[in-house]
């Protein structure tokens, strides 16, 4: 707090007993922050720590309930994202706010002032593009560029406006590690020229490496202010949680089994104009493993989970194989009763019915594996609500489930206790299968620790897991071995201690080394390039 | 300015209880001024309307010849639209189930057998689930909206049954008016009771809205129906298809519209004749809805419903307005029962100038 406190007299925005309430609830309860000009700011925090709600208060977005926003020396109040942007302040959504069907130029234009023309506006963006190391066509179509260059789309847009200062929530969280520091590289232009930024994320190691000073928030209030290149990253961790993040533990050499979950050949059309084509995946997990899938999001991960837990059956009945017998016809069900579990990525109407109880939910995805203890009355199929509600609540007690009541919506429970509901939910069965996509996607540390553990637990119980992910930490943390999807291309896997973060990079961004001869005078070109 | 609607953190369970008792009361006091601006006494019309035909024993037997066929078709509705099934063409499906009910009586007229009913009542389920079938064929290969498909078939159903008892059907005997001859005592639904002309139709209903009731509550199909609904993508993960429930609530629903449908000409009416409904097939939709989409809220919605079709009738002949009343009333109820829930959903927000809160829902 001191440390605040000091530096306010010169600072280029400060903000104090910053307070908002959602209902009785304090998203934000008496915030203290201070950016000095030409600094990194970190606003590090677990979900629903208040980050989101702080910086939506900042850009206009939120209006808050106590406390003063001070720039430049005068208090001001910020109705909307408009005066956020008169007073110098730009924003970078974690999610687009793009029109696919529009140049990069046009999609500019739509946020500035009308009557400036479009060339003018593509020359600008282009040169500042070049000027900040941002490569970018104006007059390419949105729905051609990859998640990176759309990311660099929204910030030339903030950087138009000549803005003193960036806010940038997560904007790592969808690049590549080759594309993340072609961004800090741009951060550190625009500290040099005296911006400044304030840069939101949960990666410990990238704030430690870019940021000045950090700001930590944990249940809506600020629980430490300090020089992140000082702390160490389970110090952080700890200001985050609260409490020491338990280590994941892992045996060191599995003992790997029979071949549990393969797939030959697995070439799947795309559904939809904006979906991945999987091309030619191959994969074989053995009992005992744990095979983690890592790639930027939308190269082919939720069609190759579609695929695999038979949401979407493929044609070729051969080319997905469960202890094996050849599913690829089969359809989700067919496959549970093979003994798979699956968790998909999206809470929300994909795993779960928000507005559905737990116990509802737990007959989603058992009504038919678990037909004997779950239904009675024959053909009738009545519902045993008692049994049903009673393994929900063994459930929530194995998984540590925190929720009000004893048997609450979806809807009402934190990303992280549903998510740990949702794995409960499979590994209750004792799966000798188990493919989960995202399984820590916006789930906060303590939750996102006890998940890894189970995944690793159950595989060390001889089934064979795949996690599809887009953590890196995540994936070294729990993978026996890794193997990287791009364009709905799957590479083959290498035992995780092989892989070093710079080749998964490669991998990522496309570059498929391969033992074959005739593919690695290919890979040599395409890195000549 | 302008008003947004913002939505709430949660509904309250209160209101969702209160709310179709409330728009109710709404409904009756915009029905006083509308009868005050008629230069009628708004207190002696409203008892007319709706306390008076509750006083004989005769017209408590209309209202459930009213209310038999109304909760039969909502009760299949409930179904369709909780597995997002847009069903509008319930008064096509009944028309078309009381034609193809009415064959055994119109071209067999001479057949006598205590099978004749049971078989016309199983003919009328079969002709609305098949003619249902047409919107469900048509989404699921075609992708077409079903709120249109089906309520453009009522058109044809209706067409087809005009064609029919002016041509085909027609009685020869009938001195050129355009009706069948009238069914023989086998193929007529018998009064329940000696005081009135109340029919089985009512007793289908309950029952119908009993199974249905235990089917959503307790059964896997009413999980499933419910869990579609909601979301297709998790119905997709749970290992139910869509495309079948496309089918089966359609078809339920039509079924029951068919079963209505034979019903009323079978006990009510007694020979087919170009128009056979006063909108039941339409006013089902209210009833659905004002019954919160729940079997057993649809009964006693039913009977709200049946009594403002006895209301008109009742206040053409005692206070000389039109009969097009009932439309009225009808019409103002399912806007009260539509706008109090989404009342209970949202907030409304008046936003003067840019961005400018001045006035909200609450605080």
């Amino acid at each position: 707090m001191t440390d605040a406190r000091s530096v306010e007299a010169g600072s280029l925005l400060s903000v104090r007993g910053l307070t908002k309430y959602f209902g009785s609830f304090a998203a934000c309860n008496g915030i203290d922050l201070s950016i000095a000009p030409g600094e990194i700011h970190a606003l590090l925090g677990e979900n629903g720590a208040g980050k989101s709600t702080l910086v939506k208060m900042l850009f206009g977005v939120l209006q808050p309930n106590a406390g003063d926003i001070v720039w430049g020396g005068s208090s001001v109040s910020i109705g909307s994202p408009g005066e956020a942007r008169a007073l110098g302040i730009g924003m970078v959504f974690q999610h687009f706010s793009l029109f696919e069907a529009l140049t990069v130029a046009e999609n500019i234009a739509l946020s500035l002032d009308p009557r400036i023309p479009l060339a003018k506006i593509a020359e600008e963006a282009a040169s500042l593009s070049k000027a900040y190391g941002l490569p970018l066509d104006p007059n390419s179509h949105v729905a051609d560029l990859s998640v990176g260059e759309r990311q660099r789309i929204e910030i030339v847009r903030a950087l138009l406006q000549n803005p003193k200062l960036i806010i940038l929530d997560e904007p790592t969280s969808v690049l590549t590690p080759q594309e993340a520091d072609r961004l800090f590289e741009t951060l550190f232009k625009l500290k040099a020229e005296g911006r400044s930024v304030l840069y939101i994320s949960h990666r410990l190691e990238e704030v430690q490496r870019i940021c000045d000073r950090a700001t930590v928030l944990r249940h809506g209030k600020v629980t430490g202010a300090c020089d992140p290149k000082q702390e160490t990253p389970a110090s952080l961790a700890r200001m985050m949680v609260g409490a020491d993040v338990a280590a994941v533990h892992r045996e060191e050499a599995p003992q790997l089994g029979d071949v549990l979950i393969e797939a030959k050949g697995l070439s799947v059309a795309a559904r939809t104009p904006f979906a991945v084509a999987l091309k030619n995946v191959s994969l074989t997990v053995r009992s005992g493993e744990v095979l983690a899938i890592a790639g930027v999001a939308g190269n082919g991960q939720g069609e190759l989970f579609d695929a695999l837990s038979g949401e979407y059956p493929v044609a070729d009945d051969a080319s997905v194989s469960i202890r094996g017998q050849a599913v690829g016809r089969t359809g989700i069900n067919g496959r549970r009763l093979l003994g798979a579990g699956f968790v998909p990525e999206e809470r929300h109407g994909h795993a779960a019915v928000s507005d559905m109880s737990l116990s509802d939910n737990l007959l989603l995805s058992r009504s038919r594996s678990d037909r004997k203890s779950f239904l009675s009355g024959g053909l009738l199929s009545v519902i045993r609500h008692d049994a049903i509600r009673e393994t929900a609540r063994r459930i929530c007690g194995e998984m540590d489930v925190r929720k009000s009541g004893d048997d609450p919506n979806a809807a009402s429970l934190s990303g992280g206790n549903l998510q740990k509901f949702i794995i409960g939910r499979e590994l209750d069965r004792k799966p000798s299968v188990l493919i989960v996509n995202q399984p820590t996607w916006g789930v906060d540390a303590g939750a996102a620790s006890r998940i890894r553990q189970a995944l690793i637990d159950l595989a060390r119980a001889g089934s064979a897991v795949i996690v599809i992910s887009q953590d890196l930490d995540e994936i070294f943390e729990v993978a026996t071995n890794i193997a990287v999807i791009s364009e709905g291309k799957l590479s083959p896997s290498y035992p995780a201690g092989e892989l070093s973060l710079e080749r998964i990079g490669l991998l990522m961004g496309g570059i498929h080394d391969s033992t074959r001869h005739d593919q690695s005078a290919q890979a040599e070109a395409a890195l000549a390039h | 300015m302008r008003i947004e609607l913002e939505r709430r953190g949660s509904a309250s369970p209160l209101f969702s209880v209160i709310s179709p008792i409330l728009s109710l009361l709404l409904t009756l006091v915009f029905g006083a001024i509308l009868f005050w601006l008629l230069g009628k006494g708004p207190l002696s019309a409203l008892y007319s309307f709706f306390i008076d035909p509750l006083t004989e024993v005769w017209s408590l037997h209309e209202l459930a010849i009213k209310a038999g066929p109304l909760i039969l078709i909502a009760v299949g509705l409930s179904v369709a639209y909780r597995s997002n099934n847009w069903n509008i063409g319930a008064e096509g499906q009944f028309t078309l189930g009381a034609i193809t009910g009415s064959i055994l009586p119109v071209l067999v007229p001479s057949w006598h057998s205590p099978l004749v009913l049971p078989l016309m009542m199983v003919m009328g389920m079969l002709g609305g689930a098949l003619f249902a079938a047409i919107p469900a064929l048509l989404k699921t290969r075609f992708n077409t909206n079903e709120i249109l498909t089906s309520l453009m078939l009522v058109y044809i159903a209706q067409l087809f049954l005009d064609w029919l008892v002016r041509g085909p059907w027609r009685d020869p005997k009938g001195f050129n008016f355009p009706r069948s001859l009238d069914f023989s005592s086998d193929a007529v639904l018998p009064p329940l009771l000696d005081s009135g002309r109340a029919h089985a139709s009512i007793i289908f209903a309950l029952l119908a809205a009993v199974l249905i009731w235990f089917m959503m509550r307790y059964m896997l199909k009413g999980f499933e129906v419910t869990v579609l609904g909601r979301s297709e993508r998790a119905g997709r993960f749970a290992g139910f298809s869509s495309r079948r429930m496309v089918w089966f609530s359609l078809m339920l629903s039509g079924a029951l519209a068919g079963l209505a449908g034979i019903s009323e000409v079978s006990g009510s009416i007694g020979h087919l004749q170009p128009s056979i409904s006063p909108g039941y097939g339409f006013t089902a939709i209210i009833v659905a809805f004002l019954g919160r989409l729940n079997p057993l809220g649809i009964i006693a919605s039913g009977f709200v419903l049946a009594l403002t079709y006895l209301g008109g009738e009742a206040a053409q002949l005692s206070i000389g307005i039109s009969d097009k009343v009932t439309r009225v009333f009808q019409g103002l109820i399912l806007f009260f029962v539509l706008s109090c829930d989404t009342l209970i959903l949202y907030r409304v927000r008046i936003i003067f100038g840019a961005g400018k809160t001045l006035a909200e829902g609450k605080h």
